[in-house]
């Protein structure tokens, strides 16, 4: 499949800050590219220098064929972007606001009425178009701000944590909206914070530091630390904490609810250990066994590492 | 015996046209975890300002500690902590000059605060880094070193707004481990979140939509009495087909997308993995693949904000009528 988004060795730093230090990927039609990391990692510089929106110190980024510093023009009509905080013009109408993206992104009127259409039955507005977009509920605008970043069929499509501070019915909504986008065939980057939406994306990068830590599909990153997550259900919960962060093999000893998550260096010590330790220590243990590591627990242990 | 120590009743808080908190009622007792989950917008802050005094309410009642917010507010604050969404730290500052500054201004003398941001800083684990600047603290960190600052005149009652917004997994964690300290040490916390996986550490949660607190119970009573009926677990390929043969087909209530599969929620009785299994095959995906699963808090969240909305159709619909 045709590789939609080239990034090599991408730098970018302000001031004594190297925000992106060497960040490449690359990412193909229908491909939904997740970068994860915390506030501070590089992932919205990454981003703005996909879109062109900040020069690079070095390195070269390519969206559909073009580079998006020397040919930025043909470049920038093959690429949506929705940032963090969009903005749409609070005085004009859904329609208005639509047609205003589309006619600073060079769509013809006969063209764009046509596409407007379209898009706003798409992101579920039709019928919407005479209200004022300071009257939408949150839902609405980031819907109103998809169909926006989509008014020029573009190929790319970068999102900058859409779906930050909004209910789970309008997340679901949009993420359904998102994977329809990649079934015709467009490339999508798309940065979160949550580890649910990380989860459907073809591939992650996880962002630490102005890096790429580590980067895999989903399954094949959580399948990284099989059998390295114990979970112990026992009280009192202080006593048992003690006794799992003694055992040689146990990394890390995480609260997750009423439970205790473990992480381990191999399962077959603690699990084979940790019972007698546990009742030596008057714990009452009422479950340890082996559970499927999350995506989060990936995360963890690389900054662990790092 | 329990003791009360949040009483609201019926509050409200509108500014001009805007209810940003609609008739809200709860209580809470000492040592719980409450949970506020809601998205932005949906008056989260605005109940917790009210809470602290700092904002006068429309209307309703609240008392913290004993005290009503409006008349005895000034009464409330030493006893209380509180966290904001933009906390102020004084960036040239150290870690302890941070947490002495701010002990200065909730009036606790030296031989007071000494060993108070002594335990402090073993609380929060910045004990060897107190000399730090705050500004040179990267995320996780200053929002403990915020959380510690909310703590160090040792209130009964700590109000945290969205503390793990924007940090790591790993911090958000970390933050998470302190709350239950916190708590086993007989706190209160009230605590608002937009995570789910946060929501479900709460003894109790409240879930909030428009103004409204549309319930608040421990999530696994929420997941209970909330959804009626079924979950299950998805796998199939390509998503969108399958989840739009799943939203029309009889019997399933909600369905959508979960992590890297889809999730479902059918009518009590209404199916059983194979019946499922055989009704997608004759959609068209003999592939798909159904397990049983568990019911999710943002389950709990749709089903309540679908009531919410149906009942506000049918309000307007009373109302032209």
């Amino acid at each position: 499949m045709t590789i939609l988004i080239e990034a090599r060795d991408l730098h970018k730093s302000f001031g004594h800050t190297h925000a992106v230090n060497g960040v490449s990927l690359s990412v193909k039609a229908g491909e939904a590219y997740g970068l994860v990391g915390p506030d501070g990692a590089g992932k919205t510089t990454t981003l703005r220098l996909l879109v062109g929106a900040l020069t690079l110190d070095s390195g070269a980024a390519q969206v559909a064929g073009y580079d998006v510093h020397l040919q930025i023009e043909q470049a920038r009509a093959r690429l949506g972007y929705l940032a963090q905080r969009f903005s749409l013009y609070g005085d004009l109408t859904v329609a208005e606001n639509l047609r205003f993206f589309g006619q600073v992104r060079g769509v013809g009127r006969e063209r764009l009425d046509e596409r407007a259409a379209v898009l706003l039955k798409f992101v579920g507005l039709a019928g919407f178009e005479g209200r004022r977009a300071d009257q939408l509920s949150g839902g609405m605008r980031q819907k109103l701000g998809l169909a926006c970043a989509l008014v020029h069929e573009p190929k790319v499509l970068l999102l900058d944590e859409p779906t930050g501070g909004v209910d789970p019915v309008t997340r679901q909504d949009f993420w359904q909206l998102v994977i329809r986008v990649l079934g015709e065939g467009t490339a999508v980057v798309v940065s979160t914070p949550y580890m649910d939406e990380a989860a459907r994306c073809s591939r992650l990068g996880f962002m630490h530091s102005g890096r790429i830590l580590i980067e895999g599909a989903p399954r094949e990153l959580a399948a990284s630390m099989a059998g390295r997550v114990v979970e112990l259900a026992a009280h009192p919960k202080d006593a048992a904490m003690q006794v799992a962060r003694a055992d040689p093999d146990v990394e890390d000893v995480l609260t997750f609810g009423d439970r205790l998550h473990l992480r381990v260096k191999s399962p077959d010590g603690p699990l084979s250990r940790l019972p007698e330790a546990l009742s030596a220590a008057r714990v009452q243990v009422d479950r340890l066994r082996p559970v499927p590591p999350s995506l989060e627990d990936v995360f963890i242990s690389l900054l662990a590492a790092s | 015996m329990a003791e009360t120590v949040i009483e609201v009743h019926d509050l409200v808080k509108k500014f001009g046209d805007f209810t940003a908190v609609d008739h809200v009622s709860f209580s809470v007792q000492r040592g719980e975890v409450v949970g506020y989950l809601g998205p932005n917008g949906s008056g989260k802050t605005t109940t917790m300002r009210m809470l602290l005094g700092l904002l006068q309410p429309t209307g309703g009642r609240a008392q913290v500690l004993g005290f009503d917010v409006v008349r005895e507010a000034e009464r409330i604050r030493p006893l209380v902590g509180y966290m904001s969404q933009k906390f102020a730290l004084y960036e040239d500052l150290t870690v302890r000059e941070n947490l002495v500054f701010y002990a200065g201004v909730y009036g606790m003398r030296p031989d007071a605060y000494r060993p108070r941001v002594k335990e402090v800083l073993a609380l929060i684990g910045l004990r060897g880094r107190e000399n730090e600047l705050a500004g040179a603290l990267a995320g996780g960190w200053r929002q403990r070193l915020a959380l510690g600052i909310a703590l160090t005149h040792q209130p009964q009652l700590l109000f945290l707004d969205e503390p793990t917004s924007g940090v790591d997994p790993e911090a958000r964690r970390a933050f998470w481990d302190i709350i239950y300290t916190l708590a086993e040490a007989g706190a209160t916390i009230f605590v608002s979140t937009h995570y789910m996986d946060e929501a479900e550490h709460c003894g109790r949660l409240g879930i909030m939509n428009q103004g409204r607190l549309l319930a608040l119970d421990s999530p696994s009573a929420l997941k209970q009495s909330v959804v009626q009926g079924a979950a299950w677990d998805i796998v199939a390929q390509p998503l969108i087909p399958v989840l739009d043969a799943l939203v029309v087909m009889p019997g399933v209530q909600h369905a959508g997308l979960l992590g890297d599969h889809l999730h479902a929620i059918t009518s009590p009785g209404a199916h059983t993995a194979e019946t499922l299994g055989a009704a997608l095959a004759q959609a068209g995906f003999p592939a798909a693949h159904v397990e049983p699963a568990e019911v999710t808090l943002e389950d709990v969240f749709t089903e309540l904000a679908v009531r919410r909305q149906r009942q506000q159709i049918r309000d307007h619909h009373q109302a032209n009528r």
